[in-house]
């Protein structure tokens, strides 16, 4: 059975991009266009990774971060997320928050792909 | 007639009554229920000025010469305009350095000279001799004249015949015990003041009851007193005014008068050192004149009756007594009697107890100090001692005074001898005022004024009196000194055809202050005269410290000043003011042992009180350790001290405006990094979607053409959203900086909407939403930029369409005339904004959307933009909105 990515951002043509590269990648794809979306994607059906954006409406990527780590049940979730560069604080306190990894936007396809499939083998 | 022992009696009641008052109001002050805490009573005191010359002498003056009594009154009452200025500048001076009397004043204003406070005694002492003889000749003369003895004028009588004798011991005794019953460590006396305060008040009564029964016993009415006199030719050239020489002399009298109201010592002690309170100045300055007024209304009736009545046999100066002498109202004349005594008995203590009190501090302390200070240290008690030399100068001071009126003053009229002690006091003036105005003058300065014009004025005014009564060679008056015409004491240099008083004033003033002013500008200061004269001269300002206490370095015991102080003001009196003072700083006087600088110079001040300022400073500087400073130190420490503050003061205004400015940097640092990191991260986003679909187009050559397309239509738009992002953040960084060009001028304001409304109306199609436009037909015209304004109105159009509902937006865009200018107005039916968020939506990177809708498709600066623009254009952009109701956006712009 295929590896699932859950892909979490407002910006649609970003969630677009990064929904082409994983299935291209293989892998099965789900969206959330905000936090709450991606808690409730997350409780319905735990994926093996989320591609994780930051600054987002409503609950954002690191409240979504804490509750999934705070949920025994989701500890083999990886989670990636997608900060801006400049600003190291959001890249810290993602992984404060325990984040596995984080990326950069802009990013690089190719290496968004490499990222997650080192995490999905 | 009244026989000697109803008259004798009579005073010695009214003498003893005062005594009495005295007493009791000393008893009022130590429980601290003060007698003299109203402005009446000071104002009444002022009015020892009113001596038995005022009583007598003004009514002789005025039978002779008319008006010409009226300078002696006039001149103060001009002055009393500037007591509000200069009398309470005086006031407080005093208060603050514990001034005793004017030679003390003067003494501490030109740096705590004994020199000049002696020379000021002196010439005090001197210039007052006469005004001392005149009381006592008006009391001796008015009793013969009560009790029906011919006066003798012109033979001096044996002295123990004579009754101006007895006067002067009565009165020497009755000083002796007003001034000096015990010393204070105050150098007021509550007691006297209100006796003297007693005095004005009787002696006012007595004379008005004279002139009254004048106006209305002796004549019906005043009226037909004057057209009586007026008939009579000898009478009538009395009202005419004075001609031109005389009304030079007139001015100058009035000049005179004006200048000894502060300076007569006695004048000195009652409105400046007894001054309670520098309010009763104001009121004495309108309470006195009125008094002078009153006393003067009834002196022309009476000297016309007088003359009407006597003719040329009864001297002028006794008209008071002698009119209802003569009617047979002989308890009116004894009254009139008490009132003229209380005019010289009021002069005398005053006077004498001022001058005293000049002797003893100024004169007395100073030499044994010099001379005999062993003599000094060896006695216990100096309380004592300073009585002893207090009551040795009255008896000294009152000596002279008979002296003078027994050898001399028997040649002139009352007005004249007491006009040549006002030309010697008035020489204390230029000293007096200059130390208050100007910060210049000097002791050198004030030394070679005030030596120059006593100098003066003895040789022209009172050495030819001595010569007038045969008592030395008269003839230099006529000839000059060995013949030297131009020396002739009352035509010096050839000025000739004044009258002497005139001619003294003249000179001596010329001499006073043309020296003071000249020698103070070519002789400089030493470091406590630029203190005292800096203290002197802004004593009205307010200020911090008076500095006494910086001129002391270390310190001395508090049981050695103790003593000191007690030798001087009693073991009582002066425990009592150290255990004050101590309390006021908030210690035990037990506890103190080492007085520190404050307390030396409170026990200096205390001092200063009993013995004045020079000599204080000398007998603290004898227990003091550490000595006084040397005084170029004190100079240098105090020109330091207020470099330094001056300079820290500056130094902490300035570090305040940096801390102030730093805030303000770190502020706009910190909104600078929140525009920044807003700013790429705004970039960042369209950027990446480029970034993202290029790479997978590069990677993907095969894709299908219909994705293919797709992805391409995305670069493009994110391409143009990233573009309109720049161009946004440039416009608002240029509006901001104030670098945007403008193109301001008239325009029709319906064109520009419709120019925006052309470039939305596509956008507004593509999503279904009607825009319904309401444009007046007549043009209406705007003061604007035409491309800003249709920015701000596409701006607003384009919100609009995006938040209006999808297929069933509504949107109204209208213009019209409003608030005498043009208001834009663009309405929609979307979800409306709180009012919470009426203001923020204007700032950068706010959009209120987020929370209800996906993220609308903006920059978030838009608004930002559009306030920043109408705000250059002098307009105003507002929201009017509910939530759920729409909102309305208004651009309100001045019309053209």
């Amino acid at each position: 059975m295929g590896r699932s990515v859950l892909v979490v951002d407002d910006e649609s043509n970003i969630v677009l991009s990064l929904e082409f590269l994983m299935r291209q990648a293989g892998f099965e794809v789900r969206i959330a266009r905000d936090g709450e979306q991606a808690l409730e994607e997350v409780a319905r059906q735990p994926p093996d990774l989320i591609l994780l954006d930051v600054m987002m409406p409503k609950r954002d990527g690191y409240d979504v971060c804490q509750t999934v780590r705070a949920n025994p049940l989701w500890k083999n979730v990886r989670i990636i997320m997608l900060t801006a560069k400049g600003r190291e604080i959001e890249r810290e306190k993602g992984l404060a928050m325990g984040a596995d990894d984080y990326i950069t936007k802009p990013f690089s396809t190719r290496e968004v792909v490499e990222r997650v499939r080192q995490y999905l083998g | 007639m009244l026989t000697p022992w109803q008259v004798i009696p009579a005073a010695l009641a009214y003498l003893f009554l005062l005594f009495a008052l005295a007493w009791w109001g000393d008893r009022r002050a130590d429980q601290q229920r003060s007698l003299i805490s109203w402005p009446i009573v000071y104002a009444l005191s002022i009015a020892v000025y009113c001596t038995s010359w005022t009583f007598y002498g003004s009514v002789g003056r005025a039978a002779a010469s008319g008006v010409g009594f009226l300078p002696i009154y006039l001149g103060p009452t001009l002055m009393a305009c500037l007591w509000w200025l200069w009398l309470r500048k005086m006031a407080r001076i005093s208060k603050a350095h514990r001034i005793t009397s004017i030679a003390d004043f003067l003494s501490a204003r030109y740096g705590k000279s004994t020199l000049l406070g002696g020379l000021v005694t002196v010439i005090a002492v001197i210039g007052i001799m006469p005004y001392i003889s005149l009381q006592l000749k008006a009391v001796s003369a008015t009793f013969q004249a009560l009790v029906a003895v011919t006066p003798e004028h012109n033979a001096a009588p044996a002295m123990f015949e004579d009754t101006a004798f007895y006067v002067a011991l009565l009165l020497t005794a009755f000083a002796i015990l007003f001034g000096t019953r015990h010393i204070d460590a105050s150098e007021r006396h509550e007691g006297m003041v209100a006796a003297i305060a007693f005095e004005s008040l009787i002696k006012l009564i007595a004379f008005m009851a004279v002139g009254l029964f004048v106006v209305f016993g002796l004549f019906s009415s005043p009226a037909e007193l004057f057209e009586l006199a007026a008939s009579d030719a000898s009478l009538a050239k009395l009202f005419t005014l004075p001609d031109a020489k005389s009304a030079g002399d007139f001015v100058a009298l009035t000049f005179l008068s004006g200048l000894v109201i502060i300076c007569l010592p006695r004048q000195f002690q009652v409105a400046v050192v007894e001054n309670v309170s520098e309010d009763h100045i104001r009121h004495a300055a309108w309470m006195f004149p009125l008094y002078l007024f009153l006393i003067n209304l009834f002196v022309l009736p009476i000297a016309l009756a007088g003359r009407m009545a006597f003719g040329t046999d009864v001297n002028p100066d006794l008209y008071v007594l002698s009119l209802p002498l003569g009617a047979g109202q002989t308890a009116l004349a004894l009254f009139a009697f008490i009132g003229g005594l209380s005019a010289a008995t009021g002069m005398i203590i005053v006077e004498t107890v001022a001058l005293a009190t000049m002797v003893c501090n100024d004169l007395v302390m100073p030499a044994l100090l010099r001379l005999a200070p062993s003599h000094l240290k060896a006695r216990a008690d100096l309380s004592v001692l300073l009585l002893r030399i207090r009551r040795w100068a009255i008896v000294g001071v009152v000596g002279l005074g008979y002296l003078y009126a027994h050898f001399i003053g028997q040649s002139y009229a009352l007005v004249t001898i007491g006009l040549v002690s006002f030309a010697a006091a008035a020489q204390f003036a230029p000293a007096l005022l200059g130390g208050i105005l100007w910060k210049g003058g000097t002791s050198s300065g004030a030394l070679a004024g005030l030596s120059a014009g006593a100098v003066i004025w003895f040789y022209t005014l009172l050495l030819p009196s001595f010569a007038r009564s045969g008592w030395i060679a008269g003839a230099f008056i006529d000839l000059g000194p060995f013949g030297f015409e131009l020396l002739k004491p009352y035509a010096l240099f050839g000025l000739s055809g004044l009258d002497p008083i005139t001619h003294s004033l003249i000179w001596s003033m010329m001499a006073n202050l043309g020296l003071y002013i000249a020698v103070s500008l070519l002789s400089s200061q030493g470091a406590i005269e630029r203190i005292q004269a800096t203290l002197f001269v802004d004593a009205l300002k307010p200020a911090g410290e008076t500095g006494g206490a910086r001129f002391w370095r270390g310190t001395a015991q508090v049981a050695d000043l103790l003593a000191l102080a007690a030798r001087f003001v009693g073991t009582e009196n002066a425990e009592r003011a150290f255990a004050q003072h101590a309390s006021s700083r908030g210690l035990e006087l037990g506890e103190v042992e080492v007085a520190d600088a404050d307390f030396v110079a409170f026990a200096e001040r205390l001092l200063s009180g009993a013995i004045g300022g020079a000599s204080a400073r000398v007998m603290v500087a004898s227990v003091a350790k550490g000595e006084i400073m040397g005084l170029a130190e004190v100079m240098e420490i105090l020109d330091e001290a207020s470099q330094v503050i001056a300079y820290s003061q500056k130094l902490e205004a300035t570090s305040a405006e940096l801390k102030a400015a730093n805030e303000r940097l770190k502020e706009l640092d910190s909104l600078k990094d929140d525009f920044v990191s807003t700013v790429t991260h705004e970039l960042r986003t369209p950027l990446t979607s480029i970034r993202s679909f290029s790479e997978i187009l590069r990677d993907n050559p095969e894709l299908d053409p219909a994705q293919r397309q797709e992805f391409l239509r995305i670069v493009v738009e994110e391409s143009e959203r990233l573009t309109r992002l720049i161009n946004q953040v440039l416009d608002l960084a240029k509006i901001e900086a104030g670098s945007l060009g403008w193109d301001i001028h008239p325009l029709i304001a319906q064109e520009a909407l419709e120019s925006a409304l052309a470039a939305t109306r596509r956008l507004a199609q593509d999503r279904g939403v009607i825009i319904e436009e309401n444009l007046p037909a007549s043009p209406l015209m705007v003061m604007a930029d035409r491309d800003r304004l249709i920015q701000v109105l596409i701006n607003l159009l384009s919100n609009a369409v995006k938040f209006a509902p999808e297929n069933s937006g509504r949107i109204r865009a209208q213009v019209a005339a409003s608030d005498g200018g043009i208001r834009f107005t663009i309405a929609d039916n979307g979800p409306g904004v709180p009012a919470a968020h009426h203001e923020t939506i204007f700032d950068k990177f706010r959009q209120v959307g987020d929370t209800l809708t996906a993220k609308p498709s903006g920059t978030g600066l838009g608004l930002a933009i559009s306030r920043g623009i109408v705000e250059h254009l002098e307009g105003r952009i507002w929201i009017d909105s509910q939530p759920g109701q729409g909102a309305t956006f208004h651009v309100q712009l001045p019309g053209a």
